[in-house]
């Protein structure tokens, strides 16, 4: 299909929508709402395009790219009321940048910046004020809430728990629990996979650390829990992981449960073993590395000597990797010279 | 599993039997449901109305330890109705004139009798299962872990090959595995008779690649499974015993006897994250460095292998596993040395033909599924496709055999236990994370109204479980999704330990402890 965007002509398959249209020729168009994995709903309105013979804007994440079609997507029109809909947005929002978790990380920030929004112009009130803290795992702080309804979409499509749905109509809705009773109360699963979506500051996992999200790096890889190995992000920052963000590029499309996506902090537990350890006089003792493999390796040495090779048993790891797994049994096969090698994963 | 879990979605029927998916493997139970809104139709049979149950447009509450005499009479409905799928049995299997016979006798009156489910609901299950063109079945331990579990596992697999579900896309037998690497750790030759790749220790030839490899001499012999370990212990044949990353004192059954042999074995050395309760028994205790403290790959249960990367450097003087045993064979006089996990890799390659086109640098870009013969394969989204592995697939049906433990006098209630959300397997890590311990503080017994009000129980009080193994005191939660007769308890929790009360008893052919079916007595403590 041939299209017009910007001046330039391209091709596209039919059912394309515009928005990935311009994604696909590597075009940035704003949008606050849009997830590819979700029905489109074209709530927040930033998206829009000027579409040439169609008169108003159009959002592009709900239109389908049509043969002959001449889009503008960043013409005087369009930044105009893109800028519109932001002072909009920020008119009730309160702009707590300095101290939000989400800066740095937050669209709406970086929206207003590209869009030289500095405050908001109209003159109405606040966002109500209302603050979910009852979930272990993360807050919901409905003053940043821009009710661009990811959340509660992904709850509903994606999660299929629909914990979370709009409460109240017009200036007063609100993203909520049924009854206003608190996540708590809710048949919320914590796994946090709405917290991954929001676009704002609105639902922020409880991190241990602060943390600036550009003091952070990244590395992506395999979450350890349970057999579905979803992929996920770690953000780091100096030697700790403050943040866990689902891959959207793998099997597990964008989804995590509570254990991959917020059980982390096991790994600086103080109780962490930090040196081995030898039995001396009935109790356990720390030791450097020299010691405690010689010990190993002299009973080894003496048992095999004395009661030979099927003396020996090993109990190899599902939780370990496979390369971990490869030199276990090579060690009791090979330098053990034993097939008594097993697993606890029958459990 | 056969088949990879983005299938799921295009699966026109997802049958979940003795899998608690929403609680064990959450982002596979959210793409079903995924699935289910966008029109597949779902059956589930479990003992407890689990939260999948909602979900289901047929819900079989069956009574634990009764999954053969449910597949059989599933099966037996579906040849009664001829929705066999009759092309498929002839091309592609054998042996089905013996099941025809054998599922003949179970009737959906006898298997209700058996498993406590209404027969209208075993008819309406077999016309959702037989009717679809592509049918999945999920499994997990629900499964596996009775004395007859190998032949439920055969079951499940007669049942799929009757309706020609094997080597089709969105269908297939799965079983979901559990723990993250469960899938790698077999592949890679945590097996007593298994070389890496499923490659027999017993086959010369076998033998010799790997000898040739790794310049030893193997042993030809067949090792010890966990259970023949422990027996081996008590009986002074083996001396010393090494445990990477497990905590049996938790995960098996009947800890008493757990507990009583690792006390016995001469030499332990545990090597692991936490000081564990097993690690707390050991002879030396080695620190090893956690997932996000190392390199390496793991295996998913779709067979999918993904890097793990490090991320953060280990606390104190841990060290990667691989790398601990590097040097203990070093010291042992094998020379080799491994400069990466990447260098393991390439060797495992050279010797695993289902992971024979795996290399670091090809999972930079993607992850592969094996089988992966070589590096232009792109790997295998499901298996079976041609045909069936061995050939032909061959029917092979088996009689319902009641559980090892029987309820009585003393122990009139049977015990199931199980994982749930909140906490993973030994709590080794779950256990130390504030927010799953405020979700999920202690370890608990659902029991069902009427069970609860007969023995004059009522919700949060505290009760006693009495096994032929031992006792144990915990909280009762009263509840209707579990049948009259029945009791839930989750594994997790050291206090509160269910497996006090398990039995050991195992599946002769897997090995696998009946850890779904004790006979307990309750008791108001
Ligand atoms: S949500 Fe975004 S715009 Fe709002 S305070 Fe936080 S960083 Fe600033
Ligand atoms: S954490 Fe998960 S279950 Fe809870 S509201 Fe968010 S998406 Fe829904
Ligand atoms: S995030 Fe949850 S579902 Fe995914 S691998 Fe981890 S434990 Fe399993």
């Amino acid at each position: 299909m041939q299209v017009t965007i910007n001046g330039k002509q391209y091709d596209f398959d039919k059912g394309t929508t515009v928005l990935k249209a311009c994604s696909e020729i590597g075009l940035d168009i704003p949008t606050l709402c849009n997830d590819e994995r979700l029905v489109p709903s074209g709530s927040c309105r930033l998206c829009q395009v000027e579409i040439e013979g169609w008169g108003k804007l159009h959002t592009a994440c709900t239109t389908q790219v049509r043969e002959g079609m001449v889009i503008h997507t960043h013409s005087d029109r369009v930044i105009k009321a893109r800028q519109d809909l932001l002072d909009m947005l920020i008119s009730n929002h309160p702009l707590e940048c300095l101290t939000c978790e989400k800066s740095g990380a937050c669209k709406l920030q970086d929206y207003c910046y590209e869009y030289g929004i500095t405050e908001g112009t109209y003159r109405w009130e606040m966002s109500k004020p209302y603050f979910d803290d009852t979930n272990p795992f993360y807050t919901f702080d409905a003053r940043k809430c821009i009710l661009c309804g990811l959340c509660v979409r992904v709850c509903d499509e994606l999660q299929g728990t629909n914990a979370i749905g709009f409460e109240n109509r017009g200036f007063d809705t609100q993203v909520a629990t049924p009854f206003g009773e608190g996540l708590e109360n809710s048949t919320c699963v914590s796994c946090g996979n709405c917290v991954s979506v929001c676009p704002v500051g609105a639902l922020e996992p409880k991190s241990k650390k602060k943390f600036r999200h550009w003091e952070t790096r990244t590395v992506r890889t395999t979450c350890s829990y349970c057999g579905v190995g979803c992929q996920m992000d770690l953000k780091i920052k100096g030697n700790e992981i403050v943040e866990v963000q689902p891959a959207f590029d793998a099997h597990n499309e964008g989804l995590l449960c509570v254990k991959g996506k917020f059980s982390y902090n096991f790994l600086s537990h103080p109780d962490r073993l930090k040196k081995p350890m030898v039995r001396k006089d009935g109790v356990l003792v720390e030791t450097g590395w020299d010691e405690a493999l010689d010990v190993i390796t002299s009973k080894m040495k003496e048992v095999k000597k004395e009661f030979g090779s099927d003396a020996f048993a090993g109990l190899t790891s599902a939780r370990c990797t496979n390369e971990d797994n490869y030199m276990f049994q090579k060690l009791f096969r090979s330098t053990l010279g034993t097939n008594n090698v097993d697993h606890c994963a029958r459990l | 599993m056969t088949n990879s879990i983005q299938e799921i979605k295009n699966a026109d029927t997802i049958f979940i039997i003795g899998s608690n998916t929403s609680e064990n493997h959450p982002v596979i139970a959210a793409i079903m449901k995924q699935a289910k809104r966008a029109g597949a139709k779902m059956i589930v049979a479990d003992p407890r109305r689990i939260e999948m149950a909602e979900y289901a447009d047929v819900f079989l509450q069956l009574k634990p330890g009764t999954n053969i005499a449910l597949l059989n009479g599933l099966m037996h409905v579906i040849i009664e109705k001829g929705l066999q799928d009759e092309n498929y049995i002839k091309e592609r299997t054998e042996n089905y004139e013996e099941l025809k016979e054998l599922v003949k006798g179970y009737t959906p009156e006898r298997v209700s009798e058996i498993c406590g489910v209404d027969p209208e609901y075993i008819i309406k299950a077999a016309e959702i299962y037989g009717e679809a063109p592509k049918a999945g079945i999920y499994y997990t331990m629900g499964i596996t872990q009775h004395t007859t579990g190998t032949h439920a596992v055969m079951s499940i697999s007669n049942l799929a090959l009757l309706c020609g579900n094997v080597g089709v896309e969105s269908a297939g037998v799965n079983p979901l595995r559990g723990q993250n690497n469960v899938q790698g750790a077999c592949d890679m030759g945590g097996l007593p008779a298994d070389l890496p790749g499923y490659q027999k220790v017993f086959k010369p030839e076998v033998l010799d690649k790997f000898q040739d490899s790794w310049g030893s001499k193997l042993s030809n012999k067949v090792g010890l499974t966990i259970t023949e370990m422990f027996k081996a212990i008590e009986e002074d044949q083996v001396k010393f015993l090494y445990i990477m990353g497990e905590n049996p004192m938790v995960s098996d059954p009947d800890t008493n006897h757990v507990e009583h042999v690792l006390d016995h074995v001469d030499f332990l050395v545990v090597q692991d994250i936490f000081l564990t309760e097993t690690a707390s028994m050991a002879d030396v205790v080695l620190p090893a460095a956690a997932f996000a403290e190392k390199d390496g790959t793991f295996t998913n249960t779709e067979r999918r292998i993904q890097r793990v990367r490090r991320a953060v450097e280990a606390p104190g003087e841990a060290k990667a596993d691989w790398m601990i045993l590097m040097d203990i064979m070093n010291r042992m006089g094998d020379e080799t040395r491994y400069s990466h996990p990447a260098r393991i890799m390439a060797e495992i390659v050279s010797l695993t033909p289902s992971y024979g086109g795996v290399s670091y640098k090809r999972l930079e870009k993607e992850s592969l599924q094996w089988p992966v013969p070589n590096e232009n394969h792109p790997g295998t989204k499901y298996l079976h496709k041609a045909a069936i592995a061995r050939g032909r697939g061959l029917f092979m049906p088996a009689e319902h055999v009641a559980s090892a433990e029987i309820t009585n006098d003393e122990y009139p209630l049977i015990l199931t236990t199980g994982r749930i959300l909140y906490h993973y397997h030994t709590m080794t890590m779950t256990g130390r994370e504030e927010g799953l311990n405020k979700l999920a503080p202690h370890s608990y017994v659902e029991i069902n109204e009427t069970t609860a009000n007969k023995l004059g129980i009522e919700d949060g009080d505290m009760v006693k479980l009495y096994s032929r193994r031992g006792e144990v005191q915990t909280t009762a939660l009263v509840t209707d999704i579990i049948d009259d007769g029945v009791v839930f308890m989750p594994f997790h929790y050291s206090e509160g330990k269910a497996n006090i009360l398990t039995n050991s008893a195992i599946d002769e052919i897997a090995k696998i402890p009946e850890l779904k079916v004790a006979a307990v007595r309750i008791e108001k403590a």
